[in-house]
């Protein structure tokens, strides 16, 4: 698995979730907004279509049962965010 | 529920190792106007708020909080690197490193421990919610000042983000505030 391709998976990630965590929190004071509450679900969509990819080429994102692990236990495995920053 | 998402929120580079830096940074770590201050102020306001509005606000943002949290810390744990303790002992993280090695730990820029007396949780969400404002008001002003006091543009890039975010916190929370008092101005009327 090319660290690059790991890295660019990562980069459009982190931007659709960005993008759905700040219309989160703009829904929040703005319930009735039907222009955020679609831009919302279409950054989601993406968000998770590209959480299924890293997930199928590089491994689980998250722990307590929101991720399957197949073939081998990988939560185990970095690289870890906490320390590369990335 | 609180669920570990094995990926930062926004990415956290530094240019070179710098414990000078680290040393501040650590306000923003267990200090009065830290992430760590923040995420549990807002947390635990969130079982009183009396509407779904207040409610969803400090925990997302709260969450959020978490997130800087990391990032924060990461942030520390890069800048430290592989420092020797003759090294730590000359930035002022002598004691530090005493106490904790390179480990991270809950304490400001000039190692007062964190402690509960930073933050407030009251039964009223006009109380809260004012208080929630005046955090991210603080978060804000010490952010600009990690900012000045260092040159290396991978930091300050990672700073700028999180003072952002502080100054859309503090426009959502004044929102929620205002939609709080609207609906208290409500049920006076007969």
């Amino acid at each position: 698995m090319a660290l690059d391709r790991a890295a660019e998976l990562v980069h459009e990630m982190q931007k659709w979730h960005f993008v759905a965590l700040e219309l989160n929190l703009f829904l929040d004071t703005h319930p009735a907004n039907r222009r955020a509450l679609e831009d919302y679900n279409n950054a989601v969509r993406r968000f998770h279509e590209l959480c299924e990819q890293y997930e199928r080429e590089v491994g689980p994102l998250m722990n307590h049962g929101f991720s399957e692990s197949p073939d081998e236990w990988k939560w185990i495995r970095g690289p870890w965010p906490i320390n590369t920053g990335m | 529920m609180w669920v570990y998402v094995k990926q930062l929120e926004y990415p956290v580079r530094v240019s070179r190792p710098d414990l000078a830096m680290a040393k501040n940074i650590f306000a923003q770590f267990g200090g009065p106007d830290s992430e760590f201050s923040a995420s549990w102020r807002y947390l635990t306001q969130a079982w009183i708020m009396p509407s779904g509005v207040a409610k969803a606000i400090v925990i997302d943002i709260g969450t959020e909080e978490l997130a800087h949290l990391e990032m924060v810390g990461t942030m520390i744990n890069l800048l430290i690197a592989d420092a020797t303790p003759e090294e730590m002992d000359r930035a002022g993280l002598g004691a530090h490193y005493v106490e904790h090695g390179r480990s991270l730990f809950l304490h400001d820029a000039a190692g007062v421990p964190w402690t509960s007396n930073y933050v407030q949780s009251h039964d009223d969400p006009v109380t809260n919610l004012h208080e929630d404002m005046a955090a991210e008001q603080k978060a804000r002003t010490t952010y600009e000042h990690l900012i000045c006091k260092t040159t290396d543009d991978q930091v300050r890039k990672t700073l700028a983000w999180l003072r952002e975010r502080e100054v859309v916190h503090f426009q959502r929370f004044g929102e929620a505030l205002d939609r709080v008092q609207e609906k208290m101005a409500q049920r006076l009327h007969f």
